[in-house]
């Protein structure tokens, strides 16, 4: 035979009963050209490449998930960032207007989420980035399918302090505007440093200046397979088990590189990465809490789970890496607290505070994520949050986001309800201690130095 | 020595596909996957089957070049055909095994 029958029913078993799934293919787009006599032609040549190049994005995956028998959770598309389009003539309302536009070609074309409503302010802001941040919390509020980010720092040139306190207001006010649904405009936007150019992955999904004129990303996802295979192994050493999701981990990338390299031929643009994440859902099966919890401990949030997550992320990127020559955006474990079944319940029993979340992302793959807040936390504090985060990222060089939604109204212990991928959350207690006398210097903290590393 | 020289290609999977049939054991299964294999001009390459106990599981590795029609619709009539027999069956594309399991 081909195949041996235990491979045949590994293979089986990872689809049918573990959850494998292909979490998104997103089709990076720039849109660099698009720029027209005045901003209602730019908007119009926007759409008109997007439809062009995204048309038949919907109908090939449907294709290539039907062939293989793996479900492609979402289809994505990632724009070049649009500050970069934004002269700072222009006024909020224009930007809103082609988020509005931009929301309804997603619509059309079958397609999940529009990210690349982005602005990279990590050394400083044009006026087209100062537009596009203030432009933030109306078109997230006023849209379905768009996603945000800013890139507040870098390794290379530091912390923009100051982006960091509009984003924080800009975060307030977001959540301020999508009161009636828990602040879920905040689910789509991120804060980041070291944002990676090729993340496929939503809400800090944009095509980066470095990009081609169009390319396939794709995200895998497979905490349900991890977690089987961890569990199989109850008398395995850490060391046996790091090895064991290695193996499991190539698994997974192969069948992400499988499925996006034919995506990419059949919508003839070039493949460009897999991202390794393990990214949960709120299904039960589905979570890397569960995963760490398999691993021995009673609960996520418990003292070991540093290690615990850890030992999980770079597993996943060394047999990620073996898999395929074309890793890249975030690859590691996603911990998004409410997109996460049993991460929000970690929180809820008390196992997992802020802080833990807070030392975990130093090894996970990306930072503070779908984390609600109280609606009352003020906002100096939200932009506090983001720099101690952001600083994490920027010492030690790999990439940190932060989505916090402070829920309005709502108070630490109760729950906000997000619905679908999103999850829902249980609130976390935020120290109430005061750093806004600290933050509210402002300013720009110098770029870390590279040597000396202790 | 020099036949170690000699290398082998991998045989494609480009028209390959995996069937797997579980279920409890009955007379009639593989008449019933096979039959309609047939119909739709898939040609059986390789077959094993195992039963455990009262449970019954066969996999059937088969070339789909000359079939008439898309793969997702030969999925529809081989799980249809199996409901008929109380069988689960699943149709994979073989890339998909020589993607995980092989390096």
């Amino acid at each position: 035979m081909l195949f041996h029958r235990s491979e045949i029913l590994e293979t089986l078993r990872m689809l049918e009963l573990e959850n494998l799934d292909v979490r998104t293919v997103t089709l990076g787009i720039s849109i660099l050209d698009c720029r027209g006599r005045d901003f209602r032609e730019t908007v119009e040549r926007i759409v008109a490449k997007i439809c062009r190049f995204a048309s038949s994005l919907n109908t090939v995956a449907c294709e290539v998930s039907e062939k293989y028998g793996i479900p492609i959770v979402n289809r994505r598309v990632a724009i070049s960032p649009v500050a970069l389009l934004l002269s700072g003539t222009e006024e909020v309302e224009d930007v809103v207007h082609l988020a509005r536009a931009l929301d309804e070609v997603a619509a059309n074309l079958g397609i999940d989420f529009i990210g690349g409503f982005s602005a990279l302010v990590h050394k400083g802001a044009t006026c087209g980035d100062t537009l596009l941040m203030e432009s933030i919390p109306a078109l997230l509020s006023e849209t379905e399918h768009i996603c945000s980010s800013v890139n507040v720092a870098s390794s290379r040139t530091g912390i923009n302090v100051d982006a960091i306190l509009i984003m924080a207001k800009v975060v307030q006010k977001t959540a301020e505007l999508t009161a009636h649904r828990y602040g879920i405009g905040c689910a789509k936007l991120v804060v980041f440093a070291n944002a990676p150019e090729d993340n496929p992955f939503m809400a800090g999904a944009f095509h980066g200046v470095g990009e081609p004129e169009a390319v396939v990303n794709v995200g895998v996802s497979g905490p349900g397979v991890v977690k089987e295979v961890v569990r199989r192994h109850p008398k395995a050493t850490l060391g046996e088990l790091a090895e064991v999701i290695k193996r499991t981990a190539f698994k997974i990338t192969r069948v992400g590189e499988l499925i996006g390299r034919e995506v990419a031929e059949k919508l003839g643009v070039p493949f460009g990465i897999v991202d390794l994440s393990l990214a949960p859902t709120p299904r039960v099966g589905d979570s890397v809490a569960e995963i760490l919890e398999e691993m021995g401990l009673e609960r996520c949030g418990a003292f070991g789970s540093t290690l615990a997550l850890a030992l999980l992320t770079d597993a996943c990127k060394k047999g990620g890496a073996m898999a395929s020559s074309s890793v890249g955006g975030l690859s590691g474990a996603f911990i998004p607290v409410s997109e996460d079944a049993r991460m929000s319940e970690a929180v809820e029993v008390g196992a997992l505070s802020l802080e833990k979340l807070e030392a975990m992302t130093s090894v996970s793959s990306v930072g503070l994520d779908m984390i609600a807040v109280p609606g009352d936390t003020p906002w100096e504090t939200i932009a506090c949050i983001m720099a101690d985060e952001v600083a994490i990222g920027v010492i030690n060089h790999k990439t940190v986001g932060v989505r916090l939604i402070p829920v309005p109204g709502k108070r630490a212990g109760e729950k906000a309800f997000f619905g679908g991928l999103l999850g829902e959350a249980t609130i976390i207690p935020v120290n109430p201690f005061q750093g806004a006398r600290f933050i509210l210097r402002g300013g720009r903290v110098p770029a870390p130095l590279t040597s000396l590393r202790n | 020595m020099s036949d170690l020289l000699v290398f082998e290609e991998e045989p494609s999977t480009e028209h390959k596909v995996v069937i797997t049939v579980v279920g409890k054991d009955r007379i009639g299964i593989i008449a019933a996957i096979t039959s309609c294999l047939a119909e739709h001009q898939v040609n059986i390459e390789d077959i094993t089957q195992k039963i455990l106990g009262e449970y019954f599981t066969m996999i059937l590795v088969g070339d789909i070049s000359k079939c008439p029609i898309p793969l997702s619709e030969l999925r529809k009539n081989l799980i249809k055909r199996g409901e008929e027999v109380g069988v689960r069956v699943y149709l994979q594309h073989a890339s998909i095994f020589r993607a995980m399991h092989r390096i």
